[in-house]
C-alpha cells in the first residue's frame, strides 16, 4: 500500500507511541500527542495499538492513494473528504486506488491520526518510529511531510486482510466502502470538548504563594501560539514561588507542570526535554493528556485539584476501556458484519 | 494534595504523576549520591520488575518510569488493596536497602579531543581576560581537571559534568547566541559542557572537539554516560581539520 503526499499541511508527522528506553541518555520520548486516538486508529485498520501512523496538527495534507487501502481517521475533526465526500472518521474505510483523501481546517479539536492497515513502513531509530523533529530523528528522515513523499505501508494483517475482501465485495464501482460500525459516540462524549484538566500538585507546590496557589485552580489559563510538541505554554494569572528556589535538575514527565522564573506556567508534553531544573507545580493525569492534546492555541483550559490515586483510577478505567474497545473491534472484524 | 513524599533513612520517594516515582538521595550534588543514583539506575537497567518502563538518572535522583496497568496486574502488594504508586514505592525501598551490596562496575574514563580558541572558541579571550589568565592557562586549567558525568539531559547526548576548576567559572553571557554548532565546548557558570547538537545558548564557547557526541544509529546513542570521567586533551587546528576530514 502507497500513499503519496500532494499537500502536506501545517505539520504532519510519522508518530507511534514514544520511544522509551533512551531517556537516560537524553533522547525525548515524542510519539502521539493523543495516543488514544492513535490508538484506536491503528485497532480500527487491524494494527497493533502501537505502530506508526499520521499526526495531523490544525489543518490537514492532501494525500493520494496509490494502492487499494485500509484506512482510518480519529482524533480531531479535521473535515476529512475522499473523492470529494465526507470521510466516515473513527470507522475503518477501505479505499481503492487512485483516490484523493483532503484534510481541510480542524472543525473541533487540534490533531487528526490517520492509521493505514499494516502501519507505516520507516526504519526504527531507537526502537521507535516516531518523529522527533528538534532532534532530526525517527519518522522519515527525522522531518515532517513533504509535497511528493511517497509513504509505503507494511503488510495488513490477517483480520484487515478479510475486512478488505469484506469491504471489496460491495456494489462495484464504488472509490470507498466503510465498515457498518465503526467506535460509539459515548467513548468520544466529552473527548474534544471538555476544557478543565485534572491536576495533582507536584513537588513544589507548596512553595509557591497562597496566592498563586488559588489562582492557579480559579483562573483560567490560555494556550499561547508558542505552544507546540514539546509543550503548552500558558498565559494568565503569573505563579510565583514564595521564595527562589534552587533546584538540581532532575527529570520531567508528560503532563508536569513547570514554572520557569517568568511564572507563565509550561505543561510539557511528547517532545518535552527528559530532564529540567524548574520547580514542578503539578502534573497533569496521564488520562487526560489525549484530551489536552486536542485543544488549540488561543483557547482557554481551567483545572481542578485530584489526588494520585484518582488519577490512577482514571488511568485504569481508561485502560480497561480501551480493552473493550480492542475486543469489540476484534469481535467486529471477524464477523461477517 | 499529592499523597505526601515518603522519607526514608537515605533516600525519599515523591510521585511524579501517575506513572512515575522520583527516588531523591539528596538535594545537594555529592558523591555519595551519585554512587547511589548509579546504583540504583544500574540495578534496574539489569534486573527492572514488572512493569517497568525505564529509569532516568539524574544529579542527586533517579525517575523510574512505569506501565501502570502491568504494576498492578503482575507486580503483588503485601498490604492489599495497595495503589500502583505504593506498590512500586515498597518495592523500590526494598531495592533501594540492599543497594550497598550492589556493584556499580568501574568507571569509565572516556578523553575528549578538543581544539581550543579561535574559530572553535571565540569565547576564549573573553574567559581568559575575565579571570586575567593567559588563554593557554585557561586551556592548562581546562584540560587538566577529570570530570564526572552526573547525568546526560537537556538534549540528546548533553553532559552535565562536575569537576571544573573554580578559577575559570565564567558568569553566562548577557546574549545567548542563537545557534552553537555541534561539538562546541562552553562555559557557563560554574559548570562545563559540551553541545551535541546545534542549539542557542548562554555559553562561553572556549573550544570544538571533532567527535560526535550523539550518534543515534548507535547504541547506546550517547557517546557519554552518567557515571563516565571525562578528561579533555588540547589538539592543533590541524588535528582537528585531520579528524573532522576522517569521519567528517
Amino acid at each position: 500500500m502507497t500513499l503519496t503526499i500532494v499537500k502536506p499541511g501545517l505539520l504532519t508527522t510519522i508518530q507511534d507511541l514514544g520511544r522509551y528506553g533512551f531517556q537516560k541518555f537524553g533522547v525525548p520520548v515524542s510519539g502521539a500527542m493523543d495516543p488514544f486516538a492513535l490508538r484506536i486508529a491503528n485497532l480500527l485498520v487491524g494494527n497493533e495499538e502501537g505502530q506508526a501512523a499520521l499526526e495531523i496538527t490544525l489543518q490537514g495534507p492532501t494525500l493520494r492513494v496509490e494502492s487499494d487501502a485500509l484506512l482510518a481517521v480519529t482524533g480531531a475533526d479535521l473535515g476529512a473528504t475522499i473523492n470529494g465526500q465526507p470521510f466516515p472518521c473513527w470507522r475503518p474505510v477501505l479505499i481503492k486506488q487512485g483516490s484523493v483523501l483532503a484534510f481541510g481546517t480542524a472543525r473541533t479539536g487540534c490533531r487528526a491520526y490517520l492509521a493505514v492497515a499494516g502501519g507505516f513502513d520507516v526504519p526504527l531509530v531507537m526502537a521507535s518510529r516516531s518523529t522527533y523533529l528538534r532532534g532530526r530523528l525517527g519518522g522519515l528522515q527525522g522531518r515532517a511531510l513533504q509535497a511528493g513523499d511517497v509513504l509505503k505501508a507494511d503488510s495488513p494483517s490477517a483480520a484487515a486482510l478479510s475486512l478488505m475482501d469484506l469491504l471489496a465485495a460491495g456494489p462495484p464501482g464504488r472509490l470507498h466502502a466503510a465498515a457498518a460500525w465503526g467506535v460509539g459516540a459515548e467513548i468520544l462524549a466529552d473527548y474534544t470538548q471538555r476544557r478543565i484538566f485534572r491536576v495533582m500538585p507536584g513537588s513544589h507546590y507548596a512553595h509557591f504563594t497562597a496566592e498563586s496557589r488559588q489562582d492557579f485552580w480559579r483562573k483560567a489559563f490560555r494556550v499561547t501560539p508558542q505552544s507546540d510538541r514539546m509543550g503548552y505554554r500558558l498565559a494568565g494569572p503569573v505563579l510565583r514561588a514564595a521564595a527562589p528556589l534552587e533546584l538540581l535538575s532532575e527529570a520531567v514527565a508528560c503532563g508536569t507542570i513547570q514554572v520557569p522564573p517568568d511564572g507563565n506556567p509550561i505543561i510539557l508534553t511528547a517532545d518535552r526535554q527528559t530532564t529540567g531544573g524548574y520547580p514542578r507545580f503539578g502534573q497533569i493525569a496521564t488520562a487526560d493528556m489525549p484530551i489536552l492534546a486536542q485543544v488549540r492555541p488561543g483557547e482557554e483550559i481551567r483545572f481542578v485539584e485530584i489526588t494520585l490515586p484518582e488519577a490512577e483510577r482514571l488511568y485504569l478505567d481508561r485502560e480497561r476501556k480501551i480493552a473493550e474497545l480492542k475486543y469489540g473491534i476484534l469481535l467486529k472484524q471477524r464477523s461477517r458484519m | 494534595m499529592e499523597k505526601p513524599t515518603e522519607r526514608h533513612a537515605g533516600f525519599e520517594l515523591h510521585p511524579l504523576g501517575d506513572a512515575a516515582v522520583i527516588v531523591q538521595f539528596a538535594k545537594t550534588i555529592n558523591p555519595d549520591a551519585h554512587r547511589s543514583v548509579q546504583a540504583l539506575t544500574a540495578y534496574l537497567d539489569a534486573h527492572g520488575f514488572p512493569g517497568f518502563v525505564e529509569a532516568v538518572p539524574a544529579f542527586a535522583s533517579v525517575a523510574v518510569y512505569y506501565d501502570p496497568r502491568i504494576v498492578m496486574e503482575k507486580l503483588s502488594s503485601t498490604t492489599e488493596p495497595a495503589s500502583c504508586h505504593e506498590r512500586v514505592c515498597t518495592l523500590l525501598a526494598q531495592m533501594i536497602r540492599q543497594l550497598h551490596s550492589f556493584s556499580v562496575g568501574h568507571s569509565r574514563v572516556v578523553e575528549i579531543p578538543v581544539c581550543y580558541g579561535e574559530e572553535c572558541g571565540p569565547d576564549l579571550p573573553f574567559v581568559a581576560q575575565y579571570h586575567r589568565l593567559t588563554c593557554e592557562e585557561v586551556i592548562a586549567i581546562h584540560s587538566s581537571a577529570e570530570y564526572l558525568v552526573y547525568m546526560i539531559g537537556f538534549a540528546p547526548g548533553f553532559p552535565y559534568l562536575g569537576g571544573m576548576p573554580e578559577r575559570i567559572a565564567t558568569p553566562r553571557r548577557e546574549t545567548p547566541r542563537l545557534s552553537i554548532p555541534p561539538g562546541t565546548v562552553g562555559i557557563g557558570g560554574r559548570q562545563t559542557g559540551i553541545y551535541p547538537l546545534a542549539t542557542p545558548g548562554g555559553w562561553h564557547c572556549i573550544g570544538r572537539t571533532p567527535l560526535p557526541l550523539f550518534r543515534p544509529d548507535k547504541h547506546p546513542p550517547s557517546l557519554l554516560q552518567a557515571g563516565d570521567r571525562v578528561r579533555f586533551r588540547p589538539i592543533s587546528h590541524e588535528a582537528y581539520a585531520a579528524w573532522k576530514e576522517q569521519a567528517p
